[in-house]
């Protein structure tokens, strides 16, 4: 068995982690790029949204490098991303491709269905074994969490322009390299130190932005076309509204034990969005508004084109905006975003926040000379 | 108490399948119910405008209806609908429906009356009851006429759903289920007699050709916005099935052979009568009505084109709507493909 599974932002070095140390040689799929995208966009159906089309692409060049299982997540809707796993199978059996498909669907409090279809993954593997790659696998998703967290507030005030993601893709391949959980740990450290020991530029505090929205092109910077990296270069310290290791606590382990526990977040969507809508569209809504009582600089919302839930999110943010005074970017991605436009709105953008926190300087000014 | 309180009901998206049931739950309340005008320009340009340039254009559309019930109606009716059954969702969209139009509307707009209807948790009627009591009560203090409403209301939904699947459209069966009320709007005939006399006129008429046309009712019935689609076919000489008159049995039976439960409601009616149409035999030849960037229809309608191609020899094919969608494109396309079935038909 050769497996392979798609693209998700870094989620590749835990998941591959995690199956190599079960026995199973894994391919992981050419890092997403243009021709990946232009495979899956030309076998998959038009209105789908971008991430069944780049994961049509990651699949068809793990298969041309051997690849003959793939593994992917189902779901129950409402969101289209449950029924993926079905139509990207029937599309690569379309194309005459010979492979197996294994679709892991959320527990939903019952653990043994998903342990019979892991368990047609696992084999003769160990319990000991077993529970050694998924403590690694764990240790690989909070390294890489706490990277990301310390790049965004790095990058801003990077003296050496793009020296931080340079840093940043050589810790990551550090940790994807590393085959204990030690090994994992000092990665990370010393990953943490090269980070922090980076030179400094003299400047003004950095914007805080909120990033939020669909989790694939969230967490996927070739389906977000780098937008983070950006905002960090044009000097905004950037706070993404999801983070893997957040994500897979409250919605896997959560999950599982059917703990369904209260999420105070959401509550502060409540005004503007009553009802889960499916995806993350509820969320989008009540980090905005989070943000923005947190006083950070604006907000920017990424979701893939016909993405349902971020559409229902999209129509109510402009009034979270007017309501909640902060400036609101909704970028839509699809297989014809260009570089060109997103830098061009973003540096709009961050012209505009930085104009507003000037006028908001020379307010509080005023407003202490006359006090 | 509020005898003449006018609930406005926008003519879209799900009103097709549950505007008799609506307005019968409001009228035994002693409500005035408003239907909202047939789709114009002037409601497409007001609907483009008020929503996002990302919704798909039956989303565009409800906000169009809404915002031209807002001078007139005292309560304007927009239920969140999770799901009408076990397993099984509406698009997300319908669930946030209630606060994207909240969203766009004056904070002195009539009030939105938006009952929470979720079924997908397995079958908690209670709970879609409360809800409704919740609202009836705005309209009279007494529980045990809110429950008559909704029961009747309810009585008035199987009704519908039995004329569905007798062949009839929604138009008609709401002319049929509430002609003789006076209160209603003007713009559904009011003469029951005429309407069923020429229902039954369309249904006997011989026909060399049937087709089978599947999509969401919002597509199918709004002759605006589809171009008169479902009239062409019956003046060319075709008999028409839609797939909202396929009953649920059948479909139930041809959904069997999908790998994965599909969680969407409509998503399992429109795959399922396709498989139908597919397989019978029923049917010369098979449409889908979607519209630009629908979700489900994505998904959908990838399922069914992929059946289409492995097991079955009726001609099928797709007509995407949007609000740009040019009348000669639509009529020509209707045309090269009744033209394909009649010379096969023919030969």
């Amino acid at each position: 068995m050769k497996l392979t599974f798609p693209h998700m932002g870094s989620i590749y070095i835990p998941i591959s982690a995690l199956f190599r140390h079960l026995g199973i040689e894994v391919i992981v799929p050419p890092p997403s790029s243009q021709r990946t995208l232009s495979l899956g966009s030309k076998y998959s159906p038009e209105f789908a949204c971008l991430p069944l089309k780049v994961n049509v692409g990651n699949y068809i060049e793990a298969m041309e490098q051997g690849a003959d299982t793939i593994v992917m997540a189902g779901g129950v809707g409402p969101c289209r991303f449950g029924f993926y796993g079905e139509v990207e199978r029937e599309i690569l059996k379309d194309l005459g491709y010979d492979f197996e498909m294994i679709i892991i669907d959320p527990p939903q409090g019952r653990i043994r269905p998903v342990l019979k279809q892991l368990g047609r993954l696992v084999g003769p593997a160990r319990v000991r074994d077993v529970i050694y790659a998924l403590r690694l696998c764990w240790e690989k998703i909070a390294a890489i969490d706490q990277v990301e967290k310390l790049a965004v507030k790095v990058r801003p005030l990077e003296a050496i322009k793009k020296q931080t993601t340079k840093a940043v893709n050589e810790i990551l391949s550090k940790i994807d390299g590393a085959e204990t959980i030690e090994a994992t740990r000092s990665a990370l450290r010393e990953g943490l130190a090269i980070l922090r020991s980076l030179p400094k530029a003299e400047g003004p505090p950095p914007l805080k932005v909120g990033l939020v929205g669909e989790i694939y092109v969230l967490l996927e910077p070739f389906a977000n076309l780098n937008v983070e990296t950006r905002l960090g270069e044009l000097g905004c310290e950037v706070e993404r509204s999801i983070y893997l290791g957040d994500w897979i606590k409250r919605h896997v382990i959560g999950d599982i034990f059917r703990l369904r526990r209260h999420n105070r977040i959401e509550d502060l969507a409540k005004p503007y969005l009553g009802h889960f809508v499916g995806g993350h569209g509820l969320e989008t809504v009540a980090h905005t508004v989070d943000y923005a009582r947190r006083g950070f600089d604006g907000v920017i919302q990424v979701l893939p084109l016909t993405c349902m839930p971020e559409i229902v999110a999209e129509s109510i943010l402009p009034r979270v905006s007017r309501d909640l005074n902060i400036p609101v970017l909704t970028l839509v991605f699809d297989e014809h975003s260009s570089d060109v436009g997103v830098i061009t709105r973003l540096e709009a953008f961050v012209d505009l926040m930085r104009q507003r926190r000037g006028n908001m300087g020379e307010l509080r000014e005023c407003v202490a000379t006359l006090v | 108490m509020n005898s003449s309180k006018l609930v406005g009901i926008p003519r879209a998206l799900l009103c097709y399948y549950y505007y008799p049931a609506w307005a019968t739950f409001f009228t035994e309340l002693g409500c005035k119910v408003a239907l909202s005008p047939h789709t114009s320009r002037k409601i497409v340009d007001t609907g483009v405008q008020l929503a996002v340039d990302e919704a798909c254009m039956p989303v565009k559309l409800f906000f169009g209806h809404a915002a031209s019930l807002l001078d007139t109606s005292d309560y304007i009716f927009i239920p969140r609908l999770v799901g009408v059954e076990s397993r099984a969702f509406i698009c997300p969209k319908f669930m946030g429906l209630p606060d994207m139009i909240r969203a766009v509307t004056p904070p002195d707009a009539p009030a939105i009356l938006s009952p929470c209807i979720d079924l997908s948790r397995g079958n908690r009627t209670k709970k879609v009851f409360r809800e409704m009591m919740n609202i009836g009560l705005l309209f009279s203090s007494n529980q045990h006429v809110v429950r008559r409403a909704y029961e009747m209301a309810n009585k008035v939904q199987l009704d519908s759903e039995a004329l569905f699947f007798k062949g009839y459209f929604p138009d008609e069966i709401a002319s049929m289920l509430l002609g003789p009320r006076s209160d209603l709007d003007s713009s559904i005939p009011s003469d029951l007699a005429e309407i069923a006399a020429m229902a039954q006129e369309r249904k006997k008429k011989e026909a060399r050709v049937t087709i089978g046309v599947i999509g969401h009712p919002y597509l199918l019935y709004d002759d605006y916005t589809n171009m008169a689609i479902l009239p062409r076919l019956s003046n060319a000489g075709c008999k028409v099935i839609t797939s909202d008159m396929i009953p649920w049995e059948i479909i139930e039976d041809e959904l069997k052979s999908l790998p994965r439960w599909l969680f969407w409601t409509m998503g399992r009616r429109l795959v399922g009568a396709a498989f139908h149409f597919l397989h019978s035999g029923r049917v010369d030849g098979c449409i889908h009505i979607s519209a630009f960037g629908c979700g489900l229809d994505s998904v959908v309608g990838e399922i069914i084109e992929m059946e289409a191609k492995r097991s079955s020899k009726i001609p099928l094919t797709k007509i995407t709507l949007d609000e740009h969608s040019g009348e000669a494109g639509v009529v020509t396309r209707l045309e090269a493909f009744l033209d394909m079935i009649n010379r096969r038909k023919s030969a």
